[in-house]
């Protein structure tokens, strides 16, 4: 592969609390490809938000990079001045986050808020970055745009408003588009639209997605490759089709059987026992080893590394690892 | 029919959302109504699960409700065990409301966090008398080992435990009364997957352990398939249909029912080209005329924009669907 559009290596993120540092993220690494769709999994507080926030240097403080970096284009953009980091956020990197209700500003009207957005960004008049706005919630498909464009975002429906959020994050032509649960609030029905809308705007434009979900199901439909978080570690990455299809990590495996399907007919889902440690308690070794059906007692002192399988995966378990590889 | 332990009949519920009265006055308008369920039957049989599915805006919360008693319905009536559950006076209800329960969504939310645990679980013994002292304490204990969590757990406080071990104490409070009947709205969606696979397949176990009878609320049509024996499916306050839980999911009826289906994503990976979706949910406030569902149903006809379809029997269930009643689906 050439030089990756997104690359982000042994990231760690950390906050300092009175008892002590605790790791969000601990040594996470991934690329996302040039117009490649990419699923981050995992179940809350695996450190999914955290990695798409560290991206766009929006930790909230008093979390920090701690280590690792993470390069647009080759380019180191995780020290960079904040404003230059603001040139970079909502221009080559733009955002979709779950609630749109507080994405949008509920006091300018839409098309005062997309034309801002373009103006900031892109060298253009007034009258062309109406057009564009006009041209972007059309895409979206928002019905009579034309129109609809000097509405306030609580003239919108939820959905509505999601598509106008899509539009923002859009409006500057960003190669990569950070895309946060962007579906969660909303019913299925209107779900499906938005994850189609999304899709297609974006391989029509050539950017990029990172689409942070716990939703399997819209992972399976979206992306190409997915990567599984758990407790702020790889768990694994690879083709999505492998890694539904044919879990490698125990936890991805787990994960995979506890989802009710519509054609699955068994009595009984498969259950992981126990729930994911909290960052204050993760176990020693590897962090899913507590729960984990093939322990094996090595798991419970060293941390595996992210191990190459076939087809570009990796996966981290010592049942893959080559012994004496532990991870730091 | 014979075996159905809670009948609803034409449950209907307003709410007033008029604007105030003074504004009402300046700016001419009349009183504004929301019909949040609409001339709602069915039946749940003694020891089935019956879901009712819908998005946001369906009133299945609101006919949860209607059920154990915590809001009154405008219209209709709700038979538990072949007895009417409005009229009835103070000393027969106390008797009807221990044998039924009701399991939120937010565990967060439904746990007092000033009492322990061990508290919240025995205030329905204590309030129908069931047991008390020692004896009561022994009951808690048991209750919590049956839901997965330890005796010990008796003294702790809610937010000592995480989600999925908080629906677990709110199981257990729900069991203390010994009930028959236990609504579950939506009591795995606050919940990560693997804890959820966690909490249906207890809820199940319990079911047989206890013979319980379930009405399951959900919006996710993966769970309810795994849940359910029989399914309702609600559109803007109305039942679209009703059916056999596996039926629904090979042959559903009603437009709005294969819609529904269609959006769920495809985690088989199947390749199954999906149709779009069209449209969005009325406004409850400002429903369309004729059927609610008619502006956005691909079999729409001049009738559906007129006449609100009736419920028809077919097999097992019902279709409230013009198209399904001419044969034109």
């Amino acid at each position: 592969m050439a030089e990756p559009l997104l690359s982000v290596r042994d990231l760690v993120v950390e906050f300092p609390t009175r008892r002590g540092t605790l790791r969000a993220l601990d040594r996470v690494s991934f690329d996302i490809g040039e117009g490649e769709v990419l699923g981050m999994v995992g179940e809350s507080g695996a450190g999914k938000s955290i990695t798409g926030s560290a991206i766009i240097g929006l930790i909230d403080r008093p979390g920090r990079i701690a280590g690792g970096e993470i390069r647009l284009r080759g380019e180191r953009i995780d020290t960079l001045p904040e404003d230059k980091l603001r040139r970079i956020r909502g221009k080559r990197i733009g955002m979709v986050f779950q609630d749109p209700l507080t994405s949008l500003n509920p006091l300018y009207t839409v098309a005062q808020q997309l034309i801002e957005t373009i103006r900031t960004h892109l060298d253009v008049s007034e009258r062309e970055a109406r057009e564009r706005a006009v041209a972007l919630l059309d895409q979206v498909g928002i019905p009579a745009a034309r129109r609809r464009i000097d509405d306030y975002p609580h003239h919108f429906s939820g959905g509505m408003r999601q598509r106008v959020v899509i539009a923002l994050a859009l409006a500057a032509e960003p190669e990569l588009v950070i895309a946060d649960e962007p579906t969660t609030a909303l019913d299925v029905s209107v779900q499906a639209q938005i994850i189609d809308v999304l899709r297609d705007i974006c391989a029509d434009r050539g950017a990029a997605v990172m689409l942070i979900t716990h939703d399997m199901g819209v992972i399976a439909e979206t992306a190409d490759r997915v990567a599984v978080l758990y407790a702020g570690r790889m768990a694994e990455i690879g083709p999505v089709r492998d890694v539904i299809k044919a879990a490698e990590h125990p936890y991805t495996s787990g994960l995979m059987g506890s989802i009710p399907t519509l054609a699955q007919t068994a009595d009984r889902l498969t259950q992981i026992p126990g729930s994911m440690p909290r960052l204050d308690a993760i176990p020693q070794g590897c962090a899913f080893n507590p729960r984990c059906p093939r322990v094996m007692p090595h798991c419970r002192t060293d941390q595996p590394p992210l191990t190459p399988r076939a087809q570009g995966r990796q996966v981290a378990c010592w049942l893959y690892a080559p012994a004496g590889a532990a991870h730091g | 029919m014979a075996d159905a332990l809670v009948q609803v009949q034409g449950l209907t519920r307003y709410f007033d959302v008029s604007k105030p009265w003074l504004n009402r006055v300046i700016e001419r308008e009349p009183k504004a109504y929301l019909t949040a369920v609409a001339d709602v039957s069915f039946d749940i049989r003694r020891g089935e699960t019956f879901a009712l599915v819908g998005e946001s805006g369906s009133g299945k919360s609101t006919i949860a409700k209607m059920i154990v008693g915590l809001l009154e319905p405008s219209d209709g009536r709700i038979l538990f065990d072949g007895q009417p559950m409005t009229g009835t006076d103070g000393a027969a209800m106390r008797k009807l409301r221990r044998r039924f329960q009701m399991i939120f969504q937010d565990p967060f939310a439904s746990l007092n966090p000033r009492w322990r645990v061990g508290e919240i679980i025995a205030e329905p013994i204590r309030t129908f008398g069931l047991a008390s002292g020692a004896e009561m304490r022994r009951e808690v204990g048991r209750l919590l080992e049956v839901v997965g969590l330890g005796a010990r757990d008796a003294a702790k406080f809610p937010h000592e435990f995480s989600g999925g071990q908080r629906q677990r104490i709110a199981i257990a409070r729900a069991l203390s009364s010994r009930p028959e009947f236990i609504v579950c709205d939506e009591p795995t969606s606050a919940l990560d997957v693997s804890v959820q696979a966690q909490i249906l397949n207890l809820m199940r176990d319990l079911q047989d352990e206890f013979g319980l009878t379930y009405l399951f609320i959900s919006h996710d049509l993966s769970v309810v398939r795994h849940m359910a024996n029989r399914i309702g499916v609600l559109y803007l306050g109305r039942l679209a249909e009703v059916a056999d839980g596996k039926r629904l999911f090979t042959e559903p009826r009603h437009p709005y029912s294969r819609m529904l289906l269609d959006a769920v994503p495809d985690l088989e990976m199947s390749g199954r080209r999906r149709k779009r979706v069209e449209g969005e949910i009325p406004n409850p406030i400002d429903p369309p005329p004729g059927c609610a569902f008619h502006p956005r149903c691909p079999l729409v006809a001049d009738r559906c924009r007129r006449e609100i379809p009736q419920p028809v029997a077919r097999g097992d269930g019902m279709a409230a669907c013009f198209a399904v009643e001419e044969g034109r689906g």
